[in-house]
């Protein structure tokens, strides 16, 4: 066999076991992105998802001592109870959309391992006096406290 | 005035780069020197006007001049100064200006260096940068415009993305669009190549130094991107995989394969044609990643249509392909390889292999970041691929690079015999398998982290024997120590700069395996006075206080810490409510050790500041990450350094000496 044919073997056959790794890749940890509706209509315990959808007003609850976050995510047609361990990242609050990763339990509930808020980029106007007013409470309230 | 005066600009910026790249080109063609000469004058009008218009921005950042839409989006009267100025390349608009203003001053340097040299190459290099420099100005023209007039003048701007007020967003965008931006200049230089026919290695080796240059800033682009994200977004981790950054990321790998099989096609004269397809792809890689990260496509492909940003940083990536892959077809007969590889067992393979798993790396990176993109636009199915899919795939190929770092560079040219093998390698492979042991013994049990630690340990002992046997021989001549070093680091800086640039990366190998082997944490609840233990710390928590800074208001935690029963430090990690947010954002606080960063994020808390929730994290051996930059940052200046003339070395020089000088 000449020498380029022994680069060109020994390069196909480093190539194939790429590919293979990359195949492997997508196969192993590819994630499925659904919508409470998509889930509920067939979930399968075990099995990991990216589930999306609006954290309906009035159902966040938050155990500070225990670190318990429940919430519904919604998408306006069904909703699914989700439950995490641990403090929800900066943006995320009732009424926004959410993206949880995770998996459905089997149980009736969502169990999510990882919370991404959605960062809104269009532009807002600054708040109105109403969440100063919130902010300037809690100054007052939390001023002169604790040792800085 | 502002927006018009910026406007019109922008407009005669584009209409000079238009006409010198056209001027240059038909200049070069028809051999008439005055085109060429009226269109250097095109350039430098074009760089003073782009000057112009940065600092106009500026100015109307400085004098809150909303009238500017962009002003008046990026910033409000409570932005703090140094903030309004880099506020400019906070979104779109500015850092498409920011893009021209770097190309533009690449553009010059290429005039005041090369307008009396390289006469052949010269008018296509100017024609070909003033082409790429008109597409961005274009943009800035028609679908981004920077100094868009916003009608009525509000009161009051939106003010900056909060997450950008950091001096890491001070730094980070410059240092990566020069990376970008000097991948241009390889790039203008081969299609001169290309377009004279002078398609030898004369143009890689005028770029030799400019090609480091870019491949160092989009290296420190990466690295301050890293450190951003470890001490702003507060998860503690420093790489996400996240498409912006693999946008980056994905011409760093092409780039870095670039800089080396260079090496191979000066001293083999082979591979004319590979490295010619990787300049171009690491060229449209730098423009595939802004048309990635600014066109909204990675949200949804159908957000992809809402803005024509996306339509003009596709078509022109076509142009730039098809043109730059029609001048290689057309200049097919010159690209053939003058010698062929003699064996397996040889430097070049070794350089080919890095080649090969760089490539494949990249193209990993590219094809898991476009995937989900495929998948919604192909089968409608949206799906996500994570860090799991990076680091199952990436980490062998990065294992086997580690490897060829240390047998690349001092593997025999052409065909190593046994005896380079045994001399070269017998050593560093004795400590590697040694290192194995002692880290096993010592209780490192992660077998990833043992085979990373092991192959580090090998490639630092091949350059430490280079390092000493060449030192030997000229300690030999009987020079003294220091300056037998020093004079070795000099005379062959091209060599020992990219050895030093070795160390770094291994250095930055040892961060990123001990940080992921290694890195514990915690998340609690606690109560005034309460502690939680993390290692052999303890942080207690000691209250909260509320303060008023010019543009948020700020909660601070209170919290001290012990390391074994000894006061260590008070920290104070804070969430800061910024009024045109809706959510707070944290502000990590962290103790910087060369072991371990303690990290403190506040979560949750009470308004009375009676509990807080905390989440600790022990990141191990992170600092190094940074310490490798800063070794990596003297290797890439030694190797940057002109390289003195003639400088024969029994290692370095070809057998045969087939190349004159």
């Amino acid at each position: 066999m000449s020498h380029r044919g022994k680069f060109l073997l020994g390069g196909a056959v480093i190539l194939g076991a790429l590919g293979y790794l990359v195949y492997a890749g997508v196969s192993q940890s590819v994630v499925y992105f659904v919508t409470p509706s998509e889930l509920q209509a067939q979930p399968v315990p075990g099995k990991a998802y990216r589930l999306g959808g609006l954290v309906a007003p009035g159902s966040l609850k938050w155990e500070a001592r225990s670190l318990d976050l429940s919430f519904i995510l919604s998408d306006g047609k069904t909703s699914v109870p989700v439950r995490h361990k641990g403090t929800a990242p900066d943006l995320f609050a009732e009424g926004r959309g959410a993206v949880v990763e995770g998996t459905w339990s089997g149980e009736g509930y969502f169990k999510a391992s990882l919370i991404m808020a959605k960062h809104s980029e269009e532009y807002k106007a600054p708040h109105g006096n109403e969440a100063q007013a919130g902010y300037k409470e809690l100054l007052k309230t939390l001023k002169g406290r604790g040792n800085p | 005035m502002t927006p018009e005066i910026g406007y019109a600009m922008t407009a005669v910026a584009l209409g000079l780069a238009l006409y010198g790249s056209a001027a240059c080109a038909i200049g070069a063609r028809t051999n008439r020197p005055v085109l060429i000469q009226s269109a250097q004058h095109a350039a430098i009008g074009t760089f003073v006007l782009i000057g112009a218009a940065m600092l106009l921005l500026v100015y109307a950042f400085l004098t809150f001049d909303f009238s500017v839409r962009y002003v008046a989006t990026n910033t409000n009267r409570g932005t703090p100064f140094y903030y309004r100025i880099t506020a400019l390349w906070g979104a779109l608009e500015g850092s498409i200006i920011l893009w021209s203003a770097m190309l533009s001053l690449y553009t010059l340097l290429i005039i005041v260096r090369y307008r009396s040299r390289q006469a052949e190459f010269y008018p296509w290099v100017l024609s070909v940068m003033l082409g790429i420099l008109a597409f961005f100005l274009l943009v800035m023209t028609i679908p981004a415009p920077p100094f868009e007039r916003l009608a009525p003048i509000p009161p009051d701007g939106r003010g900056l993305n909060p997450l950008l007020e950091d001096t890491g967003m001070i730094t980070h965008p410059v240092a990566l669009y020069l990376g970008f931006t000097g991948f241009t200049v390889p790039f203008a230089f081969a299609m001169a190549a290309l377009i004279t026919g002078r398609t030898g290695d004369e143009w890689m080796r005028v770029t030799r130094r400019w090609t480091i240059v870019a491949w160092y800033f989009l290296s420190l682009g990466l690295l301050i991107g890293g450190w951003w994200s470890y001490h702003v977004l507060g998860w503690g981790g420093y790489w996400a995989w996240d498409p912006v950054e693999n946008a980056a990321f994905m011409p760093w790998l092409t780039g870095t394969a670039f800089l080396h099989s260079v090496m191979i096609q000066e001293r083999r004269r082979i591979l004319k044609l590979w490295n010619l397809t990787l300049i171009i792809l690491t060229f449209g890689l730098t423009i595939f990643g802004t048309f990635l990260t600014r066109s909204g496509i990675l949200s949804s492909v159908h957000s992809f249509t809402q803005g024509s940003i996306g339509a003009f940083f596709l078509g022109f990536i076509a142009l730039v392909l098809l043109g730059a892959f029609g001048l290689v077809a057309a200049r097919g007969d010159r690209l053939r390889a003058e010698g062929e590889l003699d064996s397996i067992v040889s430097r070049e393979s070794a350089f080919l292999l890095n080649n090969l798993f760089l490539i494949a790396a990249a193209f990993t990176v590219f094809f898991g970041t476009i995937f989900p993109l495929l998948s919604e636009a192909i089968r409608g199915v949206k799906v996500s691929v994570g860090a799991p899919f990076f680091n199952l795939v990436n980490i062998p190929i990065f294992l086997a690079l580690i490897l060829l770092m240390g047998v690349g560079p001092l593997i025999a040219w052409r065909r190593a015999s046994l005896d380079n093998l045994r001399r070269n390698f017998l050593a560093p492979v004795g400590a590697g398998i040694l290192a194995a042991g002692v880290f096993r013994l010592l209780g490192v049990a992660n077998a990833l982290a043992l085979t990373c630690l092991s192959l580090v340990v090998f490639v630092a002992a091949t350059i430490v024997l280079d390092f000493y046997r060449a030192t030997g021989a000229r300690l030999q001549t009987g020079e003294r120590l220091l300056p037998a070093m020093g004079g070795l680091l000099m005379r062959q800086n091209r060599r020992y700069g990219g050895f030093v640039v070795h160390l770094g990366i291994l250095v930055v190998a040892l961060g990123v395996t001990g940080s992921q082997a290694w890195s514990i944490q915690t998340e609690s609840t606690l109560r005034r006075g309460e502690a939680l233990q993390i290692g052999q710390y303890n942080v207690r928590f000691d209250g909260l206080a509320a303060s008023e800074e010019s543009n948020h208001f700020k909660v601070t935690g209170t919290f001290t810490v012990t390391n074994n029963g000894h006061a260590l430090a008070v920290m104070t990690p804070a969430k800061k409510f910024y009024p045109q947010e809706q959510t707070p954002i944290a502000a990590v606080d962290y103790l910087m050790g060369l072991r371990e960063d303690l990290y403190l994020v506040l979560g949750d808390f009470a308004r009375d500041g009676s509990q807080a929730t905390v989440k600790v994290q022990l990141n191990r051996f992170v600092t190094l990450i940074w310490i490798g930059g800063f070794i990596l940052t003297l290797g890439a200046a030694l190797a940057i350094l002109p390289e003195p003339r003639k400088a024969p070395s029994p290692l370095s020089s070809p057998p045969g000496g087939e190349r004159a000088g």
